[in-house]
């Protein structure tokens, strides 16, 4: 995969997109591992909670709260941070976000910033921004590091490089940190990252965050993590800028003893994030000087007017949906042609963008329901997909085979009649494309046009020469 | 008592000896069987793939067909699963109180075939035999929408001279998904390999269901695949008895 930023109104679809990543074997082996080895850690932490089914209900109904309070709560936020000495900015979209991030970091003085993994900076392609402007951006999450010297893209929301295994980290650092020595052992990758991302923490006077949480109540941004770069990040520059969507506001900081069960067990199989770290305004006796929060929408606030959409934002980015899902497992992130893979993906992509730069997204789902099983804030995406591809549809309108076959086949189960005689003649349709197999069994190998996918990898059996309810009917006569 | 089957359009069409199989042990177990012949589909395949106002009217129509039942049965766990999921939300959404209740009323009595034995009839051993090794895949409806936990394994394991034996990784999903395996065939393929694996795996000669749209696709591959090895509705298992055949 390319450096090329991952771009809805760029990417293929789907279905294209898969087809290339599955022909890496290599990827396929790294996500199904790094997936496996998630879900294992998840189950187990999960299941020490007696009490996860009402946590989960608890988390849902805050994130539920919030969305139908939002207004006020985004208020109420940018009162308390404003109050403890933080500036709040708007954005309405990503174009507008990256203005004021590139505006601040230039006012700041530096032509360098230290950033903390953030989501929310990849959905506005803020890096390629920042070096338009002649700023030089330093991804200091471990992940993200290797993403950013391997010139590629986050292909996960809580493990970016989820689809690099170890030899192809050392090989990146090898030649990006050149240190052509570089031993393949965990710690001597950690080591070496370590030593580079130092020297930027005590050197860079700028650092960009995301937020994990934004708490109304207090004014303070949350953010979690287990390297402690974060914390570095938060702590030794002069200015910082938290860059966040609305979405990602909490009422209270009471709120936050529910969160933080839900996330690190669903994201990481953590029982607790070694860092979580709130910060709250300015100090003269420490941390950054000045303080700064970006609250974008960049299409929320659409999401939030659809109904039925709306659940989309009660998101908290845990990841555990990807790790469950079995079409991600397959394919890994970038074939989602988002920075938001999988299950979420599916379903936030869609909205964030306009639809039709994505349409092939609701669909890359077979519905089994292991991404809701997992959510930790109950988000029934399966609902929401099935609520987007009816909006894919009516965007299309009746004009195409398929939209034609439905409006069919729905005439045709209208009447009992119709519906008779339609299986009659599938059976004529059928005949000239079926074989005998050495039993005698009748079997097409071979379908023509779209559902030629079927039969690249199946065979068919031949329809029965008669339906149940010929059969009943017989039956009834003869009384047997 | 007197049950209303609700074959589905497809197994109608393609699956007729799970139907038989229904009424033949529900039969045997001293119901009677009714089928209203104005029956044809719930209107899963519209509603998944996004045609709601197609999927409308055949809500509409299930609940006329079976509004007076004592209890509907449903060999399909993905067909019950739509009803139960989306019929109430379906009726609401459009605003038609009489459909509300309706819905509402019928919904209770609606039992996926093995969940009515388990749960309505509260009976495990159905007298059924089958000599022969059985691999049992939980159909993610079945698993996640109507939580039917292991009582079709239960009902199995009931069946006399069975060899039942567990399927690896059972609650992944096959990688039906309806038109998922037509749209996104590269990755439903790669779905499906991971199941018959597994399945073949257990050396068992059939793998069983609650579902024959799974079982269709499993068998698919393992047709293409000349292995033997074959499908079966979890009913047509339950309807066997003394020297049945493979
Ligand atoms: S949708 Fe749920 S499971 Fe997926 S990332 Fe968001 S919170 Fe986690």
């Amino acid at each position: 995969m390319s450096g090329s930023a991952l771009d809805p109104k760029t990417a293929p679809v789907f279905p294209i997109a898969a087809r290339t990543a599955m022909k890496d074997g290599q990827l396929r082996r790294n996500v199904r591992h790094a997936t496996d080895v998630i879900q294992a850690k998840r189950a187990r932490v999960v299941a020490e909670m007696p009490d996860w089914q009402e946590l989960r209900e608890a988390g849902k109904q805050i994130r539920q709260h919030t969305m139908e309070n939002l207004d006020f709560y985004l208020e109420e936020f940018e009162a308390n941070c404003t109050r403890a000495g933080g500036v709040v900015h708007w954005a309405r979209d990503a174009a507008e976000a990256r203005q004021i991030i590139v505006g601040l970091v230039k006012a700041s003085g530096s032509d360098e910033v230290i950033k903390i993994k953030s989501m929310t900076t990849e959905e506005i392609q803020l890096n390629s921004a920042l070096e338009a402007a002649g700023i030089h951006p330093y991804e200091t999450d471990l992940a993200e590091l290797i993403i950013q010297l391997g010139h590629d893209q986050p292909s996960h929301i809580v493990v970016p490089a989820l689809h690099k295994n170890r030899q192809q980290i050392r090989e990146i650092f090898q030649r990006e940190m050149n240190l052509p020595k570089l031993g393949e052992r965990p710690e001597d990758l950690a080591d070496a990252a370590r030593i580079f991302l130092r020297e930027k923490f005590l050197r860079v006077k700028t650092g960009v965050s995301g937020a994990n949480f934004l708490i109304a109540e207090t004014g303070g941004v949350c953010i979690v993590e287990s390297e402690g770069n974060g914390r570095m990040c938060l702590t030794l520059p002069e200015t910082l800028i938290a860059v966040a969507g609305i979405d990602k506001v909490v009422p209270r900081f009471a709120d936050l003893e529910v969160l933080f069960q839900l996330l690190p067990r669903s994201a990481t199989g953590e029982r607790m994030n070694p860092y979580n770290s709130i910060w709250t305004g300015v100090n003269a006796a420490d941390g950054p000087r000045a303080f700064h929060v970006v609250l974008m929408d960049n299409a929320r606030t659409e999401i939030l007017a659809d109904a039925e959409g709306r659940q989309t934002l009660n998101c908290i980015r845990c990841g555990a949906c990807q790790n469950a899902c079995p079409v991600y497992r397959q394919t890994g992130g970038h074939a989602y042609g988002s920075v938001y893979a999988g299950p979420i993906g599916a379903i936030l992509t869609p909205q964030l963008q306009e639809m039709h730069h994505a349409q092939s997204l609701p669909y890359a789902s077979s519905l089994c329901g292991a991404c809701y099983e997992v959510c930790p804030v109950k988000i029934n995406i399966p609902e929401v997909l099935i609520h987007l591809r009816n909006k894919v549809v009516k965007q299309n309108g009746p004009l195409n085979v398929e939209a034609f076959a439905m409006k069919m086949m729905g005439m045709i189960f209208l009447s009992e009649h119709r519906f008779r005689a339609a299986q009659r003649m599938g059976r004529m349709a059928e005949a000239p494309l079926v074989r005998r197999d050495e039993k005698g069994e009748g079997w097409i190998g071979w379908l023509p046009g779209m559902l030629g996918g079927w039969t690249k990898v199946r065979d068919l059996q031949e329809m029965p020469q008669e339906t149940f309810r010929d059969w009943w009917k017989k039956r009834g006569t003869h009384g047997s | 008592m007197r049950v209303a089957l609700f074959i589905t359009c497809y197994n109608d069409t393609l699956f007729p000896d799970t139907g038989k199989a229904v009424v033949r042990v529900l039969e045997r177990l001293g119901h009677t069987v009714e089928f209203p012949a104005g029956q044809t589909c719930c209107g899963q395949m519209h509603w998944n793939t996004g045609y709601q106002s197609e999927a409308l009217p055949l809500v509409k129509r299930f609940v006329e067909q079976f509004r007076g039942a004592e209890a509907v049965v449903v060999p399909s766990s993905s067909c019950v699963a739509m009803m139960r999921d989306h019929y109430p939300k379906m009726a609401a959404e459009i605003g038609d109180a009489a459909l509300i209740a309706e819905v509402s009323q019928l919904l209770p009595r609606v039992f996926e075939f093995s969940e009515f034995l388990i749960k309505r009839l509260g009976v495990e051993d159905v007298g059924a035999s089958y000599p022969h090794r059985v691999t049992y895949h939980a159909s993610c409806h079945g698993l996640r929408n109507l939580g039917l936990g292991d009582g079709p394994v239960r009902l199995l394991k009931a069946v006399r001279g069975i060899d039942l034996v567990e399927l690896n990784a059972l609650e992944q999903c096959c990688g039906f998904g309806g038109t998922f395996a037509v749209k996104n065939a590269d990755v439903s393929s790669a779905m499906l390999e991971e199941k018959t694996g597994a399945v073949l795996a257990t050396g068992a000669r059939v793998c069983t269901a609650c579902d024959n749209s799974c079982l269709m696709h499993i068998q698919g591959a393992l047709h293409r695949q000349k292995t033997g090895v074959k499908t079966l509705h979890l009913a047509e298992i339950l309807a066997a008895q003394e020297g049945a055949e493979l």
